[in-house]
């Protein structure tokens, strides 16, 4: 199934938590914030949400700005 | 004189530099910087994690948060929603509920979309955040801001980036004035007189990126930036002379020894 993370689409094999994306992209959680289809989802909630087919998800940090 | 420091909602400050972290030319040299600046608070930005080019070197590494407090940023944001969005996001991140709010409405100047502005930082402080917002130097949008429930006001000096110092001190003037809340002059400075004419004009803090981030040297810019607010804080608080049309001379007008020309008429000729 198809999911886009980052705008991007990314195949995967079944819905799955965003723990296992964040895992399986090894991205550690505590350095960024993840929005599902527009909501942003706390970090304790990361092994509890589930991710669908065409749900969208963004991932974001902190860059140098000003 | 006694301790001054900055304090803005529920934090308090040594430094009334706060700089930002990004157009340095390494990660290194910024955290040489932040430490020549003495900084004490730094701005971050909001973006998507790089998924193509993963095993980048983290900017928090590079950040010394044992003695400098992160602020994000909604820079590059032009809607109210967008940036409500990208508060909501840096918040998540975890490390407070501190946001530097932009809401941009022109991409040539970067100047702020003020009704925008207000519009987010009313939903923001009523999600509990403690709003900082960049604004104009415009005394009534502040005093509207204040009003909303901003924690601070951040009136710009000049176009980001532009490094053309204070371009309307009067509005400083008023605004700092009238504000009851801290008055940090965002944006403009380009060099170590402009910072010291903020604090001059009675700015709490000032704001900078592009001015320590791309001078020549980084290091040693961030140092007179210290030392320029430093600097103009003292004056300000020392008290400024007034301003006069005329000289008024330092030395006292009695006692002065009598002209040449007085001692050369008398004596009839020239004085051995």
């Amino acid at each position: 199934m198809t999911i886009r993370v980052n705008g991007e689409p990314q195949e995967i094999a079944g819905p799955i938590t965003i723990s296992t994306l964040l895992e399986d992209l090894k991205i550690d959680p505590r350095l960024v914030a993840v929005e599902h289809n527009l909501i942003v989802v706390k970090r304790a909630q990361y092994g509890a949400v589930t991710i669908n087919e065409g749900d969208e998800i963004e991932i974001v940090n902190f860059v140098g700005g000003g | 004189m006694s301790s001054d420091t900055l304090t803005i909602a529920d934090r308090t400050f040594r430094s009334r530099l706060i700089v930002g972290t990004g157009k340095y030319p390494s990660h290194r040299i910024m955290a040489d910087a932040h430490r020549a600046s003495g900084t004490e608070m730094v701005t971050v930005a909001v973006r998507r994690v790089n998924l193509a080019e993963r095993g980048a070197e983290s900017l928090l590494g590079s950040i010394d948060q044992s003695r400098i407090f992160i602020l994000p940023n909604t820079a590059g944001c032009y809607t109210a929603e967008d940036a409500i969005r990208a508060a909501r996001l840096g918040r998540e991140v975890g490390l407070s509920n501190w946001v530097k709010l932009e809401v941009i409405g022109d991409e040539r100047t970067l100047f702020p979309d003020n009704v925008a502005l207000l519009e987010a930082t009313r939903v923001l402080v009523r999600e509990g955040f403690v709003v900082l917002p960049y604004t104009n130097d415009d005394p009534i949008v502040c005093r509207k801001l204040e009003e909303a429930g901003a924690a601070a006001v951040m009136p710009l000096g000049a176009p980001i980036g532009s490094g053309l110092g204070i371009q309307n001190r009067n509005n400083m003037l008023i605004i700092r004035e009238q504000a009851r809340v801290p008055v940090i002059i965002d944006a403009g400075v380009g060099t170590a007189s402009d910072a010291a004419i903020a604090m001059e004009l009675g700015a709490d803090g000032v704001l900078m990126n592009t001015a320590i981030a791309q001078a020549s040297d980084p290091v040693a810019m961030a140092q007179a930036m210290k030392l320029a607010v430093e600097a103009g804080r003292l004056a300000y608080r020392a008290g400024r002379i007034e301003r006069r049309m005329y000289a008024s001379a330092s030395s006292p007008a009695q006692g002065t020894v009598p002209a040449l020309s007085t001692t050369l008429s008398s004596a009839g000729g020239r004085a051995q």
